[in-house]
């Protein structure tokens, strides 16, 4: 049998808890070859991350424990050797890259210092290290690297910090570069990016590179492998090709079957009045313009995308009309009645009309209160929507509608997963009975098989409530689906805006055609033909 | 749930009997602790040849050290009571008003605690009460005043980062009322840290009163409280040690008890750490 540059025989690790063991994986095994590319493919809680903490020895033992397996590197296994010949290989050998950049750098100091500083650690003379680093910012793509190598890390945008990452994993050329989600954080454009900087570098150096990911678009990009993982198990290995036109598992084909940006797109047909018409909206803070006369319509019962790169000002267009903060010039108007010229008492009872879904729920909603207490305040604060004596059964109706049970409503937040809290999330937004809900990225943060859950309970209940949605999003395929008309941002400005159809099948605008193609598809086949046309747009 | 922390609950009986020697102590005993027996000056403790009374000793005017602990916990807990809840009050209120209303309020506000905090309290203490008459009311006013911004200045702090937290805007989309916001979901994140600086202070406050009260500006004798046996039992720490250590050992177990009971009130209230109660201080691994 031919040596593998790296395997993984047998493998769990568990972790001992205060509500008992956790059995993080079990009994895994993958390779890895010298030059190739290796996705590890689950949602949240799969334990995905875990064989490659156990190979970067960060497990804690306790809590955690490894009960069983190898994991061999060049023959000798990586569990058995000692803390002194593991430091050797971590970081010299094997070297990792993580989802959030910035947390992994140092703020105080320059980050030249910092990249040399991983050479430097190893023995390398500081003129030999300053000189790498420098080269591999220049290869990594930092524009005026030699003023950069100065410069601090808030200083650079999410997608140089990644890249910046990439650089300091590569100062000891490394043979295995551990990716974990290194593009989860990252607007589209950025991500494909750095996907194929990974891909270059790894051409040029021939190392083994371990991609953790959530996402079937990223497989397909950039993977030659995969394995799929769920609840700490692999269910299936093949290449992205073979997964996604022969998955054999029903939790791959249903990972593939909740990819967005597959079924029929909306036709926008004609309706009655707008009931939001937005003209002229700015927000500037200081001499940076947020958001420069934004002017937009919205139907009653209609559902209007609103999509672009972190910095657009899609969520700053959600505030704005919410008055969570004050614009700076323009109008939107509610029904003919300007919402921005409202004061606070005029405006609370326009408010049940208007409500909002926020990203993240775990942050969104109070941790010291009970869901019963969370749905139920909006009947405290609207005293004449329903009397007291009713608000148990209408909260159970509630939790009904959006697909959680009525025991649900006397737990806290803490005690559902995501998806579930989001649904809470919603259930709340619905308590006030409202005509339009903004999603400010109400997806973005759950797993794709929720998403998709989340996104279904948002089409069923615009069906049957006729409630209008304002819909932001990073991620062109959820719109695809769900979205009326779409309207495209970038820095502050509305650039594209028309039916759903126009825009993903006859785009304009080069910044909404760049967009699209760099979003990422699941379909292999699908995802070369992004890639031509992202290569012929750069060109 | 209280029985799953052993500690806390051996805090929450002794409390309880400081709370019932508050309440019914100076009637049963305010005849013995107030009566002087020469023969009995700095009577040894740990003999019962004198009655159980003099268990913990007597003093340097032969009175019996376990009537006067017993006596004394009414105007020590009154006073350290009072005082922690007056300044918690008043400072949490306004530090809710600093950190929520607009600038200029909140500014005015700071700078109110600023006056305060640049004045050395024992000063100040020491000349409201050099004007005012010493009495149990003004000597909670004074201790009140002078820990206001210790209270303040978290609760602002706290309020100014919990008003961020997406809960909150939640709150403002629904229309919710600014008293409803800051009621019903900022004090109760906040609310656990003021507690927990609430039980330190009260240890902190009873020490003040007993230097207060050795200046001879505080409690009156004879008037008793603990810091005042203690600051009395001083000068005979070296031949006559219980004089201040029984004393000494009430205010440091009651505040002892009371942070061991903030604690598990934290805990207690919090659903998202309540389960480690619920578990049955069972451990695994």
């Amino acid at each position: 049998m031919a040596e593998h540059l790296l395997e993984v025989r047998d493998l769990s690790v568990r972790f001992h808890t205060a509500r008992g063991v956790v059995n993080a994986v079990n009994g895994i095994s993958w390779h890895l070859d010298r030059g190739e590319t290796l996705a590890i493919l689950g949602e949240s809680g799969s334990g995905k991350s875990v064989s490659a903490s156990a190979i970067m020895n960060l497990i804690d033992c306790p809590p955690g424990e490894i009960t069983s397996g190898q994991i061999l590197f060049e023959g000798r296994d990586l569990l058995t050797l000692g803390g002194e010949a593991r430091r050797e290989i971590n970081g010299r050998r094997i070297a990792m890259i993580f989802q959030d950049p910035l947390s992994h750098l140092n703020p105080v100091y320059p980050v030249g210092w910092q990249i040399a500083e991983a050479g430097m650690a190893h023995g390398e003379s500081r003129h030999d290290a300053y000189a790498r680093t420098l080269e591999l910012m220049r290869r990594v793509g930092i524009p005026e690297p030699d003023a950069a190598m100065k410069k601090y890390p808030h200083q650079f945008s999410g997608g140089q910090r990644q890249r910046l990452m990439i650089a300091m994993a590569l100062v000891l050329k490394p043979d295995i570069l551990i990716a974990d989600e290194p593009t989860t954080a990252l607007d589209v454009t950025v991500q494909a990016e750095v996907l194929s900087l990974l891909e270059e570098l790894q051409e040029e150096t021939g190392m083994g590179l371990l991609l953790i990911t959530h996402d079937l678009g990223v497989v397909a990009e950039a993977a030659d492998r995969a394995v799929v993982m769920q609840g700490g198990r692999i269910v299936e290995t093949g290449t992205p090709r073979e997964l996604y036109h022969n998955a054999q598992h029903p939790y791959t084909r249903k990972l593939l079957a909740a990819a967005p940006g597959k079924g029929a797109m909306r036709q926008a047909d004609e309706r009655p009045a707008p009931i939001l018409q937005v003209r002229g909206l700015t927000k500037s803070y200081g001499a940076f313009t947020a958001l420069k006369c934004a002017d937009f319509d919205l139907r009653a019962g209609e559902t209007l995308a609103v999509v672009g790169e972190s910095g657009s000002g899609k969520s700053t267009v959600a505030r704005l009309i919410l008055r969570l903060e004050e614009a700076s010039g323009g109008e939107a108007l509610w029904k003919g009645e300007d919402l921005l010229k409202k004061s606070h008492r005029q405006m609370a009872p326009l408010r049940r009309q208007l409500q909002m879904v926020f990203q993240d729920p775990t942050q969104s909603l109070a941790p010291h209160m009970s869901v019963f207490e969370i749905i139920s305040e909006a009947w405290a604060i609207h005293r004449d929507i329903l009397p007291k004596a009713r608000w148990r059964a209408r909260v159970t109706e509630l939790l009904e509608q959006v697909g959680l049970q009525p025991e649900h409503a006397d737990r806290y937040p803490h005690q559902f997963s995501g998806g579930q809290r989001q649904r809470i999330a919603i259930a709340r937004a619905l308590a006030l009975e409202p005509e339009l809900i903004i999603c400010d990225e109400a997806v973005s943060a759950l797993d794709v098989s929720i998403q998709a859950q989340v996104i279904d309970l948002l089409g069923r209940l615009r069906d049957e409530l006729g409630i209008a949605f304002i819909f932001i999003a990073h991620d062109l395929p959820v719109v695809r689906d769900f979205a009326d008309r779409v309207l495209v941002m970038q820095k502050g400005e509305i650039v594209e805006q028309g039916p759903v159809t126009e825009i993903f099948e006859r785009p304009r605008e080069l910044y909404t055609q760049r967009l699209l193609a760099a979003g990422l598809d699941a379909d292999p086949d699908v995802q070369a033909g992004r890639r031509a046309a992202r290569l012929a747009l750069a060109g | 749930m209280l029985w799953a922390d052993k500690f806390a609950f051996a805090a929450a009986l002794f409390l309880m009997l400081m709370l019932l020697f508050a309440i019914f102590g100076p009637a049963l005993l305010d005849g013995v602790a107030s009566k002087q027996n020469l023969r009995a000056r700095n009577a040894a403790p740990f003999t019962v040849e004198r009655g159980f009374l003099y268990l913990l000793g007597g003093d340097a005017l032969g009175r019996p050290l376990l009537a006067r602990i017993i006596v004394a916990a009414q105007n020590t807990l009154t006073i350290a009571a009072g005082a922690v809840a007056a300044s918690m009050v008043i400072g949490s209120t306004l530090g809710l008003i600093a950190g929520y209303a607009g600038k200029t309020t909140g500014e005015v506000i700071m700078r109110l605690a600023d006056v305060i905090m640049s004045f050395p309290s024992l000063l100040l203490a020491v000349i409201v009460l050099y004007m005012l008459e010493p009495s149990i009311g003004n000597l909670v006013l004074v201790l009140a005043i002078t820990r206001i911004p210790i209270y303040l200045r978290t609760t602002r702090a706290e309020v100014l980062e919990v008003r961020e937290r997406m809960f909150v805007q939640a709150a403002q989309v629904m229309g919710a009322s600014t008293s409803r916001i800051i009621f019903r979901h900022i004090l109760p994140v906040i609310l656990p840290t003021l507690l927990t600086i609430a039980t330190l202070d009260f240890a902190f406050v009873m020490l003040a009163e007993s230097a207060l009260s050795f200046l001879g500006i505080g409690i009156q004798p004879p008037e008793v409280t603990w810091g005042l046996m203690v600051s009395q039992g001083r000068q005979y720490l070296t031949n006559a040690w219980w004089l201040a250590f029984w004393p000494g050992l009430m205010i440091i177990l009651t505040t002892m008890s009371l942070n061991l009971l903030s604690g598990w009130m934290r805990v207690a209230l919090n659903p998202t750490q309540r389960w480690r109660l619920e578990l049955g201080g069972k451990r695994n691994g």
